[in-house]
């Protein structure tokens, strides 16, 4: 499959990979992201640009993906559900294709009523699952949903996520199955500080035999500060911040507790490099993209792998 | 049933704008069960207006009526006769029951007293909760009867999402989630496995999406 994605390429090639996250600002300023970017540029293979995280109102993600693009950085675009109907959906991914964007992060998205828009309707017209079908089957079969044959196939590297914290544990590995039966080429997961339960879920996705099927990069997210671990913990869908880690960053003084967070990525990153199954790292340092080359180096994974230009 | 719950009186007043004669009619099907337009929610409420009213100090003329069901044609010719006499009509019944009226009497002003909610059921004595979004294509028998449209906050029908929480949603943790729901009835049936196979998008046309739906049975017509 030859997708014009570094991204591809380098998990084909069988290097870890990494990637990182640009959330666009809350403004029609191509600055802040483009500085974003350039935190991050030389030392991930690919950069995520979220979609109207957390159902707040932010730059487009295709605009923004466009404008990482534009400065050299390969972006993987987020596309959620949320907010489109699947005329809308298919449409954005022919039109990301034709722009040069080559990976696409396929997901729902968290819930209108916790954004700045509460009154907003809610589209769900495709779950996540269903958008990365359809994603596969307009780059591999040439047609949308309903059947109609495209006049040219958008180059897509698909992706989705995984929840491996999320209840009930018994369907996570059910819904990765899912989801690469769906088409996903990968999957980036939520932010990992419980490492056991991880690994129950990943020996679960590898007897199924899916690590095989599918590149999956482990979620890290840096944890600035006790306050910040706290509240991620009581207060964000989907993430499970254990008590352990809480007593540890809580353990340091208030000034050193940041190089405490980065240091536990640090950690989280040298584990998921030794996992079997794991095919890379997925860095979402929320609001922190300066520190995202730090850890990187500390982790061992400076510089990027060179790569041959993809054959045309 | 149709569940519904009474607008605030304020609003109700406001719409009633001038109306000196106000006849209030309510419904003694769903909103009768559910509280909020029976006959006696009619009267309670004839008697707040009253009170209100008089309070401001303006002069009304209120008179109350009940109707089996309000979006049964038949019906709706008992309270011709008030009808006529009335400058409003205040309707204790679902959003159907207030345009039936208002089909049938065309020359009225015809006002809603309720806010329609949804289609439910009644969970415990002073509980009513959304079962139904009255799709046009029912998949309770894939889903273990529990439905993902209308009981999912997202829809989901390949669920469940990653908010899934100790079998609490992640919009609010007074909200069940609906796939830890089909989860556990599934694997009380033992029919996990039928939750491994992909589920294709939804057609919504035969839902309200697609345009309002009328249905029409030759059996039935006269």
């Amino acid at each position: 499959m030859n997708l014009e994605s570094r991204l591809a390429r380098v998990l084909a090639a069988g290097h870890f990979a990494v990637t990182a996250e640009c959330g666009p600002p809350q403004g029609a300023d191509s600055q802040p992201i483009q500085e974003k970017g350039k935190l991050i540029k030389d030392v991930v293979d690919a950069v995520n640009v979220t979609d109207n995280q957390t159902a707040v109102v932010r730059l487009s993600s295709l605009a923004s993906a466009v404008l990482l693009k534009e400065m050299g950085i390969e972006p993987v675009l987020q596309i959620v559900t949320r907010d489109r109907n699947r005329i809308a959906l298919q449409s954005d991914l022919l039109g990301a294709s034709a722009l040069g964007v080559r990976n696409v992060l396929c997901l729902t998205g968290d819930h209108q009523s916790f954004g700045n828009q509460k009154a907003a309707q809610g589209v769900y017209d495709l779950d996540s699952i269903q958008l990365v079908y359809a994603a596969r089957i307009m780059r591999d079969e040439g047609r949308l949903l309903d059947g109609t044959r495209l006049k040219s196939s958008p180059k897509l590297f698909i992706g989705a996520a995984a929840n491996p914290f999320a209840d009930p544990l018994g369907l996570r590995v059910t819904r990765l199955a899912k989801k690469i039966y769906a088409g996903a080429n990968f999957i980036q997961t939520q932010c990992i500080y419980d490492t056991a339960r991880f690994e129950v879920w990943l020996n679960g996705a590898r007897q199924e035999g899916l690590t095989e099927k599918v590149y999956i990069l482990g979620g890290v997210t840096p944890l600035k500060s006790v306050r910040m671990a706290e509240y991620m913990k009581a207060n964000v869908a989907g993430i499970e911040v254990p008590d352990e880690a809480i007593k540890r960053i809580k353990g340091v003084p208030n000034k050193d507790q940041g190089a405490e967070g980065i240091k536990m990525a640090v950690e989280t990153i040298e584990w998921l490099k030794g996992l079997d199954g794991v095919a890379g790292v997925h860095v979402m340092a929320i609001g922190w993209e300066e520190k995202v080359p730090e850890i990187l180096e500390a982790a061992g994974l400076s510089p990027r792998a060179k790569l041959e230009k993809a054959s045309q | 049933m149709i569940v519904a719950e009474k607008k605030p009186l304020a609003e109700i007043k406001a719409s009633l704008g001038s109306a000196r004669r106000i006849l209030l009619i309510g419904c003694n099907t769903c909103v009768a069960e559910c509280a909020a337009g029976g006959p006696k929610e009619t009267a309670l409420m004839a008697s707040a207006l009253r009170i209100a009213y008089d309070k401001a100090g303006e002069k009304i003329e209120v008179r109350e009526a009940s109707l089996d069901r309000q979006c049964v044609h038949e019906f709706l010719a008992e309270v011709g006769e008030e009808v006529n006499w009335t400058e409003a009509v205040l309707s204790l019944a679902c959003g159907a029951g207030v345009q039936a009226l208002a089909r049938f009497y065309p020359q009225s002003v015809i006002i809603p007293a309720l806010n329609t909610q949804f289609i439910g059921t009644t969970v415990e004595a002073g509980v009513w909760a959304e079962d139904c979004s009255g799709c046009g294509n029912c998949k309770l028998a894939y889903f273990a009867a529990v439905c993902p449209l209308t009981r999912c906050a997202k829809k989901l029908l390949n669920g469940p999402c990653g908010g899934s929480n100790n079998g609490k949603c992640e919009v609010s943790p007074d909200l069940d989630c609906a796939w830890q729901m089909i989860y556990d009835r599934l694997t009380a049936l033992n029919q996990l496995d039928r939750l491994k196979e992909f589920v294709p998008p939804n057609d919504w046309s035969t839902s309200h999406s697609g345009r309002p739906r009328v249905i029409i049975r030759e059996d039935r017509r006269v």
